[in-house]
């Protein structure tokens, strides 16, 4: 990002993902004067309260109150004002959908909804507290664009990005530390633009929010062990989803599969299914996440393993995936 | 106040109350009861209150108006005609395909109004924000909040109105179309709001209590909250459901059906009969 933003990857090496986007919120709050906080007694889990402290008379804790939240949010976008909102990914989404829906993306409001503990990552509370919905119901709300970053450094350029890109926005990260993945912030991110992360002409594997990581570490173990080229694309922006690196990757691969933390309706596996079957290619295609349930609880890594959407999971997928009869046609030069 | 302007805003009210008969009458399908329960505090807010100028309706320092109870918008539509944000002309294409005038409003589509609503409980938190933004850009203008009495029921209204009060919203002022009646029958056989001046006492409010078709005292409780400096201010106007038309007052059923030809040349000559005597 051209704004230069001063957080080092020795910050990001020691801050979790919502403790960056507290640090970016508050030096784009330097620049903005706009930009106006708002959570519902979750400042200091979501790390939106490092901007309070920073900016006390721009940040308003409504309390245990969701729906008044986003309602108050609105009207204050509506007067000209750059409202970053956080709460929990369940609360954001669910609890005051109405109000996200209505007041915020039905006028088009220029409101930002940073949800966190968003997937399982909030593993051990429950599944009240899991959100594995919200990206197939922020996909379907017309105007609002959806974005999962894949760590701390994207999370860092999301949300910057976010300011500056009109119009109401959902990014969701995870609760607490994500692995590491990108060692630096100027690796090209746009919204709506996947990043290809590994070359590959045997498989892709397309991948958002904490399941990035665990993709790339797939892709080496099948270039190393299995001697397969695997394609990894971190599709950090679900909503407008980026159609021109799926039907590459259709064209290029023929062999496709998603991987999120989320349940396998409606979320990233779905638009990239929209988007091949629109096309009319033939793919063979599979996609991980929570396969339409309500998730037991554990720690983040160990649900991951669980449901199958982590290193191990990837790769028994793609070697099944490989292993498929699959048709040759003549004409797939011709389709690009 | 003089007579004089109370009798310009009371015919004016009922301008409204007759535009909205028309147009509901036209579009076949909308909400007559509520409607006309606001028309004289609509008519004493776009016409006397207000700091509005309809040649600019995006000027940044006027004053907001929201209606909550978004299904009540033929009056409100009425008013911003007769005020001149569009042409009394467009009224007649309410609800029709592809209209700029919704079933409930749309900010979008719509010149004047301030936010969109339709699904209750909400506008009081809008409102709230915009109050708000008003204070952290130092403006002086006033924020305007009009619910129905049936729309308490929703929660959120009172996260609003606890909010309000603990940031001390002073420019901020919810009116209650306090009419008594919904869609399922009147409040109290639908759940019970009262003692409704109490609740919002003890929410931090200034509370004021008045006859909602009484245009002094309309004009009267917009002046005393103005005054009042330290807390968010609601004026509880008592109305009369359907109020100008003997045969729409205080009838369940007038909440959302629209009269037929023959109901509407009635209502008409009786309005005109009440205005005459002004």
């Amino acid at each position: 990002m051209a704004s230069g933003l001063t957080y080092t990857m020795l910050d990001a090496t020691k801050l979790s993902t919502s403790e960056i986007y507290g640090a970016v919120l508050c030096e784009l709050g330097e620049k903005h004067p706009d930009i106006v906080g708002f959570s519902a007694d979750l400042a200091k889990s979501t790390k939106i309260g490092l901007f309070q402290k920073k900016f006390p008379d721009r940040f308003f804790n409504v309390g245990i109150a969701e729906q008044n939240m986003f309602g108050i949010a609105a009207g204050m976008a509506k007067a000209g004002l750059t409202p970053f909102v956080s709460t929990f990914a369940i609360f954001a989404t669910m609890r005051a959908l109405d109000q996200v829906h209505t007041d915020i993306c039905y006028q088009n409001l220029n409101v930002k909804i940073i949800a966190t503990h968003g997937g399982l990552s909030f593993g051990q509370a429950g599944s009240t507290h899991h959100c594995t919905e919200d990206l197939s119901i922020m996909r379907s709300m017309a105007n609002c664009q959806v974005i999962v970053p894949a760590d701390g450094i994207e999370t860092a350029n999301a949300v910057e990005a976010a300011y500056y890109t009109p119009g109401p926005i959902y990014i969701r990260i995870n609760r607490g530390f994500d692995r590491r993945f990108y060692d630096r912030a100027e690796y090209g991110f746009k919204i709506g633009k996947a990043v290809k992360l590994t070359e590959g002409t045997d498989i892709t594997i397309i991948a958002c929010g904490s399941c990035v990581y665990q993709a790339v570490e797939a892709a080496n173990i099948l270039a190393n062990a299995d001697g397969i080229k695997a394609r990894v694309l971190d599709m950090h922006t679900i909503k407008p989803i980026d159609k021109e690196a799926i039907l590459e990757a259709v064209h290029d691969t023929r062999r496709i599969i998603t991987v999120e933390d989320h349940n396998v309706i409606g979320g990233l596996g779905s638009a990239v299914a929209e988007v091949i079957a629109g096309s009319g290619k033939g793919c063979a295609f599979e996609r991980l996440g929570i396969p339409d349930t309500f998730s037991i609880i554990g720690l983040h890594e160990d649900l991951m393993a669980y449901y199958k959407i982590d290193t191990n999971g990837i790769l028994e997928c793609a070697r099944e995936l490989l292993g498929r009869d699959f048709e040759a046609d003549d004409d797939w030069e011709d389709e690009v | 106040m003089e007579i004089i302007q109370v009798n310009e805003l009371s015919k004016k009210a009922y301008q409204i109350r007759k535009l909205t008969l028309e147009l509901l009458c036209e579009a076949k399908s909308g909400h007559t009861g509520g409607s006309l329960s606001e028309a004289d505090i609509l008519s004493v807010l776009y016409f006397s209150k207000m700091n509005i100028d309809p040649a600019k309706p995006d000027w940044e320092d006027r004053d907001r108006f929201i209606l909550s109870k978004g299904h009540a918008c033929p009056a409100l539509y009425a008013t911003l005609a007769l005020k001149g944000y569009f042409p009394l002309e467009s009224l007649s294409t309410l609800r029709k395909l592809g209209s700029k005038l919704q079933g409930h409003p749309d900010m979008k589509r719509t010149l004047g109004i301030d936010i969109s609503t339709g699904s209750l409980g909400q506008g009081l938190s809008a409102g709230l924000g915009m109050a708000l933004a008003s204070r952290l850009l130092k403006k002086q203008n006033r924020i305007y909040v009009l619910l129905g009495c049936g729309e308490l029921q929703e929660g959120q209204v009172w996260e609003a109105a606890m909010a309000a009060a603990h940031y001390k919203a002073a420019n901020l002022t919810a009116i209650i179309d306090y009419n008594r009646l919904q869609i399922d029958g009147s409040n109290s056989e639908v759940m019970e709001l009262s003692p409704l001046a109490d609740k919002w006492r003890s929410f931090g409010w200034k509370v004021i209590e008045i006859d909602g078709h009484n245009i002094e005292q309309i004009v009267n409780a917009f002046e005393e909250a103005k005054q009042t400096v330290d807390c968010p201010s609601v004026i509880i106007a008592k109305t009369v459901k359907g109020k100008g038309v003997s045969f729409i007052e205080n009838q369940v059923g007038w909440h959302g059906r629209v009269p037929t030809k023959e109901e509407l040349a009635k209502a008409l000559i009786e309005l005109d009969e009440r205005m005459k005597t002004l």
